[in-house]
Formats: structure tokens, C-alpha cells, sequence
């Protein structure tokens, strides 16, 4: 009965936790689980990766995509220290005001600006992309089903359609995306950027890159929860022991 | 003074001759005389408790930053997990908190169902642990449209639609709970209201349901009542640290969750803003919702109700007929341990439920393992209707036809064997 009891908790609980997951397949292909630095239960972000990644957003994504929710302050989690996080939002001019006379003005970005969008509203994005709107990617990793695996799946995922496919005009083919057509062309290329740290720009290396970027700018967190959480599951794993053997030292009198 | 009469002295003896707190938990939760054979199973009554109090604690500091508003809702849930002091922590500990208590209450419960928990003098007992379900049932529900992401607000229009099948007055009830032609602002803001009062609500019938659990003490496995002061212990030490010992165990299961896998039982849905124009590809409720979710979901037309109004009334009957099941048992045995048949049919009934969770979360018209004759609304119907055949038949029928094993003569003899009883 105990050994039943046991298997059924167990079963329980994997039914809990995969069940999260187990609508995930849907059409689109499956991603590849991919090593990312930030896996497991010591993962941490790659600072160096993360800068590469931020630079891919700055020349490549930012072109369509809103990152709303992370302001240059944020930048710190990758490494940048204040100085230069006051020149990286100093590069961009931001709407400022009302001055004394009620005017609005344009200034440069301080720390605590919210990176800025390529447009002013969702119509101008969608007048400028075919109708489709190109989505915030403040989130976009948790977002998605696979998270940061399927992110980069769909970024090197690119290519063309077979022939019995019917591809609508200004349409893609990505196996990887729902429907397999999506509005967004393929975005890397081998050396679309340049990196000041010598690091390869194949496609593949971009796609990683920039895919940790965006899963920090997702969670940006990630690091303290691991960290934490170690010493909290250290620490109940010993008043765990301490309680059973307490317990069964005031039962033992009983049996 | 007459009238002191505490066992106490001292400043704790003047304080307990006037309000009698320091008796009242010496007595309720020092000397409860409590039978001692209870196994790990009767830790999650204890567990949930635990569940309640964080979620009203993490939840207090969350309102303190949290906005209820369409326009800000989103945005004040990122501040959260970005720029407050420990927000992040917070939040997931929130969030992954329902999924735990509702772990915690579905086996309390199904620990209720084995060993006959519900059977007099605990009916009253148990029905109030039914309204605390119902209860958990509509905070959860109100709490997940706070973030008022896809599945928020998607998940709210099929509820809260659910109330449209009531004939006649259907609408206008929909209009009323929204609070306007459409979900917007005003449902979002009496949502959060409720989302903060019915927890305190649950509290109050919490503290009911451990009146009443006082009154008749505690079942335990055999399901015979405690016939002499050997069968039981106090309390304290006995159960508050076999508590302690499970509750760091829950906790670091918890814990576990909530550190590296905080995403792992919600819908990444959700982290898109709400948009009243784009339905997802698929609302789906939260894992714990689900199996009501598919009953609601199987039910055919029948006769002259619709499907949608028979599934509505199937998905309610499926909780409320809890409340009358001490009357459906009619086995004079309590415990499983001492009903052969019955502990199978448990057992079916745990799987039915596990699969009626999985039909909940896949399409109806979804193949099952790819077969051609079998779709995922066909396993639902099935399941579906070996929930009400549990309940209606087999409850009323085994308790006539079931040959039950002999019960022991006390808890003390199921312990320590027949010998023992004798000796001490």
C-alpha cells in the first residue's frame, strides 16, 4: 500500500508539472533543447554574450521591435557600468518637456529612459510591415511556448518553402512557426553585425546571442532567483533532517 | 477574585482570565487528544493551512504595488518582476502558491474520500471543507485575471459567458457581473476586489472547519473512532512535529518550483498583453481548473437542455454533489484499508480525474495517440461519466453489496498488534 501510495504521488506530481508543457506540440515543429548558459541549477548569463546580444537588438531588431519594458538602468545586468550606460542612452534622443512655455522638446536618453520604440503607435507598425505588427520583445521568451529554444529555432529556421506549400505574398517559410508562415523575413544574416570582440557573426552565433539577450530582458532576475534558491533548498534540506530526527526521537517513546 | 481560575500564572494567567487565549490553545493545539496512528496522508490538512497564510501574506505585498487597471495592470505585474526589492520573489512564490494549495487540498481531499472522512458525526465537517474548495475555486479564478495577459482575459470571457446558458436571465447576469457590454475596466477592478476579500472569507470557514474537527476529532486509518486514552496522543509534541517535518518537505518541493521551474505550471500565453480582438489558439484554465473544465466540455446536448447549459450544470454537479456524498456512502465501514472493492474503485476514480485534467488541457477533436476512432472529447464523455457513475452508483451499491474485512478492536491494536493491547 505505502510503495502504491508513493508511485501515485510521484505520477501525481509529474502529471502536474508536464502538464504545462503537454500542449506545446500544436502544429509547428518542435525546437531543439539548446545548451544555454543559463540552464540548470548554477546557470548564469554570459555577460559578454549578453552585450553581443544587446548590440544585435540595437542594429538588427530594433529596426521593427519595441523592447518597452527594459530602460537603459537595466543595462547594468549586463555588465555595462554607469558611465557607459549614460552613453549608450545618451545615443538616442527622446521626446522631453513641457519646457516653460508648454513645449516639448527633444533631448538625450538618460539612465532611467525606457528603451523607445520604432514606432509611435500600432497602426504606424502595422502600416510599415504589411499589415502584421512586429511584437514587443520585452517578454518574448517566456511568451512563447519553448521559450528561448524556440526563439532561436525560428530565427535560424528560415528556409524555402517546399513546393507544395502556398506561400501568401510577403509571407516567409519557417517550419518552426505556427502555420509555418510568418510576416517577419528572415532577420540574420552572416555578419550583419560587426563584433568588437572578434566573435565569429555566423548566423548561428547571432541567433544564440541575441536570444540570450532577450531571455535576460525577459528575466532579468534569473540570476538572484538561482542564487537564492540554492541556499533556501540547502537550508530546508538540513531542517528537514533535523526535524525527522527530532521526530522520531519524541515517537520512539510511542513504538 | 473568584473567578481566577487559570492554570497559568503570572502575567500569561492574568491575561488568560480575561480573554482565554493561552487555554484555548493549550487546549486545542497542546493537549487535542489525537490518535495516534495517523499516517504522512493527514499532514495536508496542516500543509494547506501553511498554503493560505503565505498566499495572504505574499498577496498583501503584491497589492501594495499591483494596479487594477486595463491600462496598467500588465505594465505594474513587470515593475514587479523587474524594479521592487524582491518583487520577482514575491510573485513567483504567489503564483506557484495556488498550484500548492491546491495540491495540498486535492489530496487532503482524497485522503477524505479513502478513508471515509465524511462519514457522521463529520458531515458538517466535510461540507464546510467543500465551501472552502468553492471558495479556492473563484479566488483563483479572479486572482488569474489580475495579470490581465491573453489567457486572463480570455479565461474570464469563458467564465464569466458560462452564465449566459441561464434561460431568460442569462444575459443580463453577464452584463451585471462585467459590470458594462464587454470585459473591461469595471470587471477588472470588482475582480481584484473579490480576489482580496474572498481569502479572508476562506479564513473564517477555515476556522469553522477546525471547530468542527474539534468537536469530533480526527478520523484516522482504520476509521474507528479512539476507544481509550492509549489510543491517542496529545498534539503537542506528536503531531505539531510530524507536521513540521512534512511541511519542510512540501516546502522544499515548493521551493524547488518556485527557483527553477517558476514557469513551469503556468501558460506562456499569459505574458502577451490582453487584446480583445485575437482569441488564442486555445483558452486554457489553470492545471488545478481543468478536470471541471473538461466535464463542462464533454457533455452532449440532453433531451431539451443544450450542451453548453448540461455541461454547466455537470461541472457544477460534479463539486456539489460532495456535499451530499455522507448520505450516498451508505458502507458502515469507513476506511478503504477495511473495503476490499471500494479501494479499487478509489483508485480508478484518481485516474479518472488525472485523465480527466489531461482531456481539459488538449482539444476535444485532438486524436488520442494518433488513433483514428478516438478523439480526445470521446475519453472526456467516458471519464465524465465514470465520475457521476462513482458517485450515484457505486457509493449507494458498494455499502449494500461489498463484503467488508474485519475492523480492529482499537487503534491501539492496528498498531501495535492484538498482543500489545493486552500488555499495557
Amino acid at each position: 500500500m505505502q510503495v502504491l501510495t508513493k508511485y501515485v504521488f510521484a505520477a501525481a506530481l509529474s502529471l502536474v508539472v508536464s502538464s504545462g508543457t503537454a500542449w506545446a506540440a500544436g502544429e509547428a515543429h518542435e525546437p531543439e533543447p539548446q545548451d544555454w548558459s543559463f540552464n540548470g541549477f548554477f546557470g548564469a548569463f554570459d555577460k559578454a554574450q549578453l552585450q553581443r546580444g544587446f548590440q544585435i537588438y540595437s542594429q538588427v531588431c530594433s529596426g521593427c521591435h519595441s523592447l518597452k519594458f527594459v530602460a537603459y538602468r537595466h543595462l547594468e545586468g549586463l555588465g555595462y557600468n554607469e558611465a557607459e550606460i549614460k552613453a549608450i542612452a545618451a545615443e538616442t534622443q527622446v521626446e522631453g518637456g513641457p519646457d516653460d512655455s508648454g513645449d516639448m522638446f527633444m533631448r538625450p536618453g538618460v539612465p532611467a529612459d525606457f528603451i523607445t520604440g520604432p514606432y509611435d503607435n500600432e497602426n504606424q507598425a502595422r502600416a510599415f510591415n504589411g499589415g502584421a505588427l512586429p511584437p514587443d520583445l520585452s517578454l518574448i521568451t517566456k511568451a512563447r511556448h519553448g521559450g528561448p529554444d524556440y526563439i532561436y529555432a525560428l530565427l535560424t529556421g528560415y528556409e524555402s518553402a517546399p513546393e507544395s506549400f502556398e506561400l501568401a505574398t510577403g509571407m516567409n517559410y519557417n517550419s518552426f512557426f505556427l502555420g509555418s508562415q510568418i510576416a517577419m523575413f528572415s532577420p540574420l544574416a552572416d555578419g550583419v553585425v560587426e563584433y568588437a570582440d572578434g566573435t565569429p557573426a555566423n548566423v548561428e552565433q547571432l541567433a544564440a546571442d541575441v536570444t540570450a539577450f532577450l531571455t535576460w530582458a525577459g528575466e532579468p532576475r534569473l540570476e538572484d532567483r538561482k542564487r537564492i534558491g540554492f541556499k533556501v533548498v540547502i537550508f530546508l534540506l538540513i531542517l528537514s533532517g533535523l526535524l525527522y530526527a527530532a521526530k522520531r526521537r519524541v515517537w520512539s517513546t510511542l513504538h | 477574585m473568584s473567578s481566577e481560575s487559570s492554570k497559568f500564572t503570572g502575567l500569561v494567567g492574568w491575561v488568560d482570565n480575561r480573554l482565554p487565549v493561552f487555554s484555548y490553545v493549550h487546549k486545542e493545539y497542546g493537549e487535542y487528544p489525537t490518535p495516534r496512528n495517523f499516517n504522512y496522508w493527514w499532514n495536508f490538512g496542516a500543509l494547506a493551512m501553511f498554503c493560505l497564510t503565505v498566499m495572504i501574506v505574499s498577496g498583501i505585498f503584491l497589492a501594495m504595488q499591483y494596479q487594477p487597471n486595463t491600462q496598467m495592470a500588465f505594465e505594474s505585474i513587470q515593475r514587479i518582476m523587474r524594479d521592487v526589492n524582491y518583487g520577482w520573489l514575491m510573485r513567483y512564490i504567489h503564483m506557484n502558491g495556488a498550484s500548492f494549495f491546491f495540491i495540498a487540498v486535492y489530496i487532503h481531499i482524497f485522503r477524505g474520500l479513502y478513508y471515509g472522512s465524511y462519514k457522521s458525526p463529520r458531515e458538517l465537517l466535510w461540507m464546510l471543507g467543500v465551501v472552502i474548495l468553492l471558495l479556492m475555486m473563484a479566488t483563483s479564478f479572479f486572482g488569474y485575471v489580475l495579470p490581465w495577459g491573453q489567457m486572463s482575459f480570455w479565461g474570464a470571457t469563458v467564465i464569466t459567458n458560462l452564465f449566459s446558458a441561464i434561460p431568460i436571465v442569462g444575459d443580463p447576469i453577464v452584463t451585471w457581473l462585467w459590470g458594462g457590454f464587454a470585459i473591461d475596466n469595471p470587471t477588472l477592478n470588482r475582480f481584484y476586489a473579490l480576489h482580496y476579500l474572498l481569502p479572508f472569507v476562506i479564513v473564517g470557514v477555515v476556522g469553522l472547519h477546525v471547530v468542527a474537527l474539534h468537536v469530533t476529532g480526527s478520523n484516522n486509518p482504520t476509521g474507528i473512532e479512539p476507544k481509550s486514552s492509549q489510543d491517542t496522543v496529545p498534539f503537542h509534541p506528536y503531531y505539531t512535529l510530524k507536521d513540521s517535518f512534512g511541511l519542510s518537505v512540501f516546502v522544499i518541493i515548493y521551493a524547488l518550483i518556485v527557483f527553477y521551474a517558476p514557469e513551469s505550471l503556468g501558460e506562456a500565453e499569459n505574458y502577451v498583453p490582453a487584446n480583445s480582438l485575437q482569441t488564442p489558439a486555445e483558452i486554457v484554465p489553470e492545471w488545478y481548473l481543468l478536470p471541471y473544465y473538461a466535464i463542462l466540455r464533454s457533455v452532449p446536448d440532453l433531451l431539451i437542455i443544450d450542451a453548453k447549459l448540461a455541461g454547466i450544470i455537470a461541472m457544477f454537479v460534479s463539486i456539489l454533489v460532495l456535499f451530499v456524498l455522507p448520505w450516498l456512502d451508505t458502507s458502515k465501514v469507513r476506511s478503504a484499508r477495511y473495503r476490499p472493492t471500494y479501494k479499487k474503485f478509489f483508485w480508478v476514480f484518481v485516474v479518472v480525474c488525472f485523465v480527466l485534467g489531461w482531456v481539459g488541457a488538449h482539444p476535444p477533436n485532438e486524436k488520442v495517440f494518433g488513433l483514428e476512432w478516438l478523439e480526445v472529447i470521446d475519453v472526456g464523455r467516458i471519464t465524465t461519466f465514470y465520475y457521476f457513475f462513482h458517485f450515484f452508483v457505486l457509493f449507494p451499491l458498494l455499502g449494500k453489496f461489498e463484503k467488508t474485512k474485519p475492523v480492529p478492536n482499537s487503534i491501539t491494536e492496528s498498531v501495535l498488534g492484538a498482543s500489545a493491547t493486552e500488555k499495557v
